[in-house]
């Protein structure tokens, strides 16, 4: 891993008076990198505070793709080349399919490869439902629209909270193979996930949170499916 | 028979104004969740700046745009200087802008006195015209034709355009939008800024309609604020459909129960906001 694309150190950021990420470091290159962990560890605060979406009072260092940006807006962000598909979709109920495919199709630090048509020939399904609204359109292709949304605009890091939360198994493994085919195109690829068999099938390893922090993380060579580190961190069993 | 075209004619014409000074408003509205309590005071502005560059010039033309100019001059002004500095905080936005309001309404009140001021209309505009069931002045036809004509305008952009699409997707989530790179408050200043030329161009307009006075300013607010509020903050149909209503039952009402007026104005945005706040074609939050 020669270039760091995301770079966070000693991150905290808070709401209220509780601290919700605590001195979290980690780093990532051009690979696809899960972060993984039970329902409120923190994984959605931490994409936000990457994204300029927590109340401002976070501290550490966050780079993104060789700038410093915290305390930046979220818009400004965006334009650096940073794809975000947040948690929930958060689709546009008044836009079409296409609008927002369109509204988002941008020349990105990575080139202009990804484009509408590019986005329906990856998720076909999609490609039939273009002038259905926002909020008209199935689980599935929700997801399959806020990932979509995010690739035309050509990123050069992705940060995915929870992407596959709801789809269809076949569909988990498409968008998978695409985003670990996207960490071999050279974007950087963070993907926040509770689904292991997705982060499994996607990353090159793993991050762990618990209660804000991060508690593990996969050495080389060490699986992301060994038994012991899912059942510890995640209370699963594979 | 006569009395309800004519009251209809009103109506129509009060839905005119209402529109031309909601639509933008609502679009702002619905961008920042910044309701500009100073917009009828733009209006009273644009109108009085407007007939005194009719007076001296004879343009009618001209007067528009200079009614239009200096509530854009103004609205531009205290959005770049004054609201960008307590964005965020619900109550100092909102006691700004009625701080702001109270200023101009008084300022007004130095410079053009307190006489109620009518607009010098050449003849030709003032003359009625033929509808086939009465006569009614030209001039408020003329609101008419241009309110629908600016609605019409706004539906296309907001509907086929990149820029629509963006308004649309700030006010269906402003900090999404954001994330996904739509500079939103830059929308927001470029729409408030087309929202404080409208009311400036309202001002010059309606003061066919209601002479320009003191307290017409507060009254020209609640009027958009009860179109907003019954049609749905940030929904151009809301405005159009809620610019209707309240322009039916004020004419309505005055003609038939003045002494009621007030009572069916406000009774229907009650009955929205307590059974359904999002507005008729809002979005619930």
């Amino acid at each position: 891993m020669a270039d760091t694309m995301i770079g966070v150190e000693r991150l905290e950021a808070h709401y209220g008076l509780g601290l919700a990420l605590q001195d979290l470091t980690f780093s990532v290159g051009k690979e696809c990198v899960a972060i993984m962990g039970r329902n409120g560890v923190g994984k959605t605060t931490l994409a936000r505070a990457l994204m300029g979406l927590t109340p401002p009072r976070a501290s550490g260092s966050v780079t993104l793709l060789g700038q410093q940006v915290l305390g930046w807006s979220p818009q400004r962000i965006a334009h650096l080349g940073v794809g975000y598909v947040p948690q929930g979709r958060r689709l546009f109920p008044s836009l079409s399919v296409d609008e927002h495919l369109q509204l988002n199709t941008r020349k990105g630090p990575t080139g202009q490869r990804w484009t509408t048509s590019r986005v329906f020939e990856l998720f076909p399904s999609l490609g039939r439902r273009r002038r259905a609204y926002g909020d008209q359109i199935s689980g599935g292709e929700r997801s399959m629209l806020a990932i979509g949304r995010a690739l035309v605009t050509n990123p050069g890091c992705l940060i995915l909270d929870e992407p596959t939360e709801g789809l269809a198994p076949a569909v988990v493994e498409d968008v998978a193979a695409s985003l670990k085919e996207l960490s071999r195109e050279g974007v950087a690829v963070l993907l926040i996930e509770q689904n292991v068999k997705a982060a499994m099938l996607a990353a090159d390893r793993a991050y762990f949170m618990s209660e804000g922090q991060i508690v593990h993380e996969t050495a080389d060579g060490e699986s992301m499916s060994d038994e012991a580190t899912l059942g510890r961190y995640l209370g699963v069993s594979v | 028979m006569h009395t309800f075209y004519f009251l209809t004619l009103n109506g129509l014409t009060m839905a005119a104004l209402l529109f031309i000074m909601a639509s933008g408003l609502t679009l702002a509205f619905g961008l920042m969740r910044v309701v500009n309590l100073a917009h009828g005071a733009f209006y009273l502005l644009g109108g009085y700046v407007g007939v005194q560059v009719i007076r001296d010039t004879g343009s009618l033309t001209l007067g528009l745009l200079a009614g239009g100019a200096i509530a854009l001059l103004v609205g531009l002004l205290m959005e770049r200087f004054l609201l960008q500095r307590v964005r965020g905080l619900d109550l100092s936005e909102a006691l700004l802008t009625i701080a702001v309001g109270l200023i101009i309404a008084d300022a007004l009140l130095v410079v053009y006195g307190g006489q109620p001021v009518s607009l010098p209309l050449p003849r030709e505009l003032r003359a009625p015209v033929d509808l086939g069931v009465m006569m009614y002045p030209y001039f408020r036809v003329l609101i008419m034709v241009f309110a629908v004509l600016l609605g019409i305008a706004l539906w296309l952009v907001m509907t086929y355009t990149r820029l629509g699409a963006a308004i649309r997707a700030g006010v269906d989530d402003r900090e999404t939008a954001m994330s996904q790179g739509i500079n939103v408050p830059l929308l927001f200043g470029g729409v408030f800024a087309v929202a404080s030329f409208l009311a400036g161009v309202a001002g010059v307009v309606g003061t066919s309609y209601m002479s320009l006075t003191q307290g017409l300013d507060v009254r020209v607010l609640m009027l958009s604020l009860v179109v907003i509020i019954i049609g749905g903050m940030g929904s151009l149909k809301g405005a159009a459909v809620g610019a209707l209503i309240t322009g039916m039952v004020s004419s309505f009402a005055t003609g038939y129960l003045p002494q009621f007026a007030l009572f069916f104005l406000f009774l229907p945005m009650t009955l929205i906001l307590v059974f359904r706040p999002q507005g008729l074609f809002g979005r619930a939050a």
